[in-house]
């Protein structure tokens, strides 16, 4: 699959953009939303780059089953370690 | 095996490519959980040391990690041109943006070995020569693997690069450009989760 050129651009513009912002909102007092803001944006940074760049977006079912896959494990190994450290 | 014709083990080219696309993300996959395992051991300590971890945070410039945080994405945007110019054939202007994407890399190696200075004259480095609150330790501890083990994945992405551009002059492989592509730009997902989670904690006190 061939992504437009204009496409690209586009992405890259809200990759700086976002980037901006994330910096810019670790200035704000937020409490514990500063975390959470700042992987939020990172999250969605993440996404354009793995949508467009890596077009993720335009590819089959079974690569999104892999791409898929690997956030699964990760949510395995982050959920059941943190399962036994957010609870003691 | 030819750029127009198929290996004898697929239906077709679509199949090939699509074989060529799975194997890069099953490799990718590890890749996750390699660094997956790195940042849980990031947020079991950050949650028990959360004072420390703001603390120490201060002690890293925000201009250059954000400045390195542009120029990483800059070379992903090259490195999307690049992969255009692979698909249409452009091999003139594969050759330029492979080379952007290599020197965008490596002038993101160069400023990190100025914060590594940096931090080395600063007494930050964990060790007999901490000369901070020992509790940061764990802080830098983490600083220096994540990011060092991020940047030894930039180095060999621009190993890949000097090896694409040489097969540039000759032809636009586009197999090996897009996922080559694949890599470089799940490093840069790397660093998108790296820099606020190293940059900036604690900046609003």
């Amino acid at each position: 699959m061939i992504v437009p050129r204009k496409l690209t651009a586009a992405v890259f513009v809200a990759l700086l953009a976002l980037t901006g912002s994330s910096v810019g909102a670790a200035y704000l007092d937020l409490g514990v939303f500063n975390t959470i803001l700042a992987l939020a944006i990172a999250g969605v940074k993440a996404s354009l780059v793995a949508l467009y760049f890596m077009h993720l977006r335009y590819s089959s079912k079974l690569v999104w089953l892999f791409a898929g896959g690997s956030f699964f494990w990760l949510g395995i190994l982050l959920a059941l370690t943190l399962n036994d450290y957010l609870t003691r | 095996m030819t750029e127009r014709g198929h290996a004898p083990q697929f239906d077709d080219l679509e199949q090939q490519h699509e074989a060529a696309t799975l194997g890069m993300w099953v490799f990718l996959m590890t890749e996750v959980l390699f660094f997956g395992g790195l940042f849980l051991g990031y947020i079991v300590y950050r949650l028990a040391h959360e004072r420390a971890f703001a603390q120490a945070s201060s002690h890293l410039d925000v201009a250059l990690g954000g400045i390195n945080t542009a120029v990483l994405i800059t070379s992903s945007f090259t490195m999307a041109l690049a992969v255009h110019a692979a698909q249409t054939e452009r091999r003139r202007r594969l050759f330029v943006f492979l080379l952007a994407t290599m020197a965008l890399g490596c002038v993101f190696l160069a400023v990190k070995g100025l914060e590594y200075a940096h931090k080395f004259r600063e007494g930050l480095v964990p060790g007999p020569r901490f000369t901070h609150e020992p509790e940061q330790q764990i802080f830098f501890s983490l600083y220096f693997v994540m990011t060092g083990t991020h940047a030894v994945h930039m180095i060999i992405g621009v190993g890949v690069m000097i090896g694409l551009m040489a097969l540039a002059l000759r032809r636009s492989h586009a197999a090996a450009v897009e996922n080559a592509g694949l890599y470089w730009h799940f490093v840069d997902i790397v660093w998108i989760f790296l820099f606020p989670l190293f940059y900036l904690v604690g900046r609003h006190r």
